[in-house]
């Protein structure tokens, strides 16, 4: 029972990192209706900055905080001088924009800071305690809290706020959304700037854990992708649900299913994925899209 | 006194040149259709009013030139365009589509005001107020293009063939429901149809385009008694 609760325990917390970048992804999706490739690339720059600034003697909170605002000015930029050219046009090219700038920044992390391990300091405690014969760390619950208070911050951005409305209405029909007023283009810039702070949390969370290196974030993507798949790509509620439930479900099955163990199970949330998309094609907790002609 | 004017106002697509020279006036309150056949430039005039293709010549409204600015500024002056298809927001549910419409407004308690009033005024869509947009018959999604464009109490609501693909008596009744928009609200309305018979119903008087040039206006009763009018548009 004890090493069951600690493969659960293990599992969330490593859900909780895919979560971390799944929300960036769901953010940049409901506010420009694309899926941005880059966000993984995106959040290791991010996890460097927070890395530069703790260098230069920021305590690690503040540089983190230091790292979410340039990484927002940054997303922002990114959108205006970048996305902005294929924003109007077929929505793969734009898809294949973002796989190029992934490719971008992960290289120029990697010639500025180089291809070795570097080590960030984490915001929580490496120790543990304690819970129903598992071992948990202060680090694992820590990186769980702060998703699930994003998560609802999302959920209430998109759902509660004039802000959130107005993101989505840009993303569903961004030029019937001018003809009401809304400034599309700085709409665009704010939900790139918010994935991207996003982001900065999800390396700053995310880095202790791996270490931090250009391709820290390569199969957490692939995770994350997976997840916003499964949860359904409107939902935050849904991808956190989904990336904890990857997380916890391919630790259960390379340690109870013999023949998967640890070298395939990356693909559990593939299998995983399969089933639900031929049963819910929506995703968990998507809405279903009915379209009358 | 004048709320929107355009002077041979001139508009192309790349190399091919859509309007050649449209002359129109809106006055303030009034109601002014524009007739023509396909391909006349009718919803190109609107769209140049609404800053979302590059024109030469000039518009003003309310004194204002217009002419060079962008849907979303000419949006904060007061014009509201319900374009050709509805242009709702499929994604959105009903109540989201008119909270979009809204969102220039600081005027919350109004704004509840409003989406009580036109959900009497369409009651279909208080029935579906919950529906995302892309569930609603073609009706319905007009009867919602229209009150988003009223949501956001306009000085002059633009309308690009509000019957298009409706059947009869679904277009007599979004137009009813348009007519009485206009009289409650005492909004000044420019609206393309190529049904001219349900347009009669509600404008004060027309302009008519042909191969990009406004080349007649006039009151609706004048427009009615011309026989190239009647042939043309009013089925004989």
């Amino acid at each position: 029972m004890g090493e069951f609760i600690q493969l659960v325990v293990d599992g969330l917390a490593m859900g909780s990192v895919y979560a971390a970048l799944g929300l960036a992804i769901v953010l940049v999706n409901q506010s420009t209706g694309l899926i941005n490739f880059a966000q993984g690339g995106m959040a290791v720059l991010s996890a460097y900055l927070t890395y530069a600034f703790a260098g230069m003697g920021l305590p690690l909170i503040l540089a983190i905080v230091a790292s979410v605002i340039v990484s927002f000015a940054l997303g922002a930029l990114i959108e205006r001088f970048v996305m902005r050219r294929f924003e109007g046009g077929d929505p793969d090219t734009a898809v294949v924009a973002t796989v190029g700038m992934l490719t971008l920044i992960t290289g120029v992390c990697g010639w500025i800071w180089s291809y070795n391990n570097l080590h960030l300091a984490s915001l929580f405690p490496a120790a543990s305690f304690g819970l129903l014969g598992a071992a948990v760390s202060w680090r694992s619950l820590g990186t769980f809290l702060v998703i699930l208070v994003i998560m609802l911050g999302l959920q209430a951005l998109f759902r509660y706020t004039k802000l959130g409305l107005a993101l989505r209405a840009v993303a569903d029909n961004p030029a019937s959304s001018a003809l009401s007023g809304l400034p599309v283009g700085r709409l665009l810039m704010v939900g790139w700037g918010l994935a991207a702070g996003l982001g900065a949390v999800a390396g700053a969370l995310v880095a202790p854990r791996l270490t931090l290196t250009p391709g820290m974030m390569d199969t957490v993507l692939v995770y994350a992708l997976a997840a916003v798949i499964l949860g359904g790509m409107m939902s935050p509620l849904g991808v956190v649900v989904a990336a904890w439930a990857i997380g916890v479900l391919e630790n259960l099955a390379a340690v109870y299913v013999p023949w998967i163990g640890h070298d395939l199970k990356i693909a559990v949330p593939f299998v995983l994925l399969f089933i639900v998309l031929l049963l819910r094609p929506q995703g968990l907790f998507g809405r279903k899209t009915v379209v009358r002609v | 006194m004048t709320l929107l004017e355009l002077e041979d106002v001139t508009a192309a697509y790349g190399r091919v040149q859509v309007l050649e020279s449209v002359s129109l006036s809106v006055p303030d309150g009034g109601a002014v259709g524009i007739l023509g056949a396909n391909g006349a430039g009718k919803t190109t005039t609107l769209r140049a009013i609404s800053g979302t293709v590059r024109v030469g010549g000039r518009i003003t409204f309310d004194g204002k030139d217009i002419t060079r600015l962008g849907p979303e500024k000419v949006a904060a002056l007061g014009i509201a365009h319900v374009p050709e298809g509805r242009g709702t927001l499929p994604n959105l549910t009903v109540r989201e589509n008119l909270m979009v419409g809204a969102y220039l407004r600081r005027d919350a308690a109004q704004v509840r005001a409003d989406i009580d009033y036109l959900l009497e005024l369409f009651p279909n869509l208080k029935e579906r107020i919950g529906s995302n947009a892309s569930a609603l018959s073609g009706g319905e999604q007009q009867m919602l293009a229209v009150s988003r464009a009223f949501m956001a109490k306009p000085r002059l609501l633009v309308l690009d063939e509000p019957s298009l693909g409706l059947a009869p008596s679904t277009a007599k009744n979004v137009y009813d429901a348009i007519q009485r928009l206009r009289i409650e609200s005492g909004i000044a309305m420019l609206v393309v149809e190529q049904n001219a018979n349900l347009a009669f119903r509600i404008v004060d008087s027309a302009v008519v385009l042909e191969t990009g040039r406004s080349v007649l206006s006039g009151s609706s009763e004048e427009l009615r008694g011309r026989d190239e009018i009647r042939k043309a548009y009013l089925g004989g």
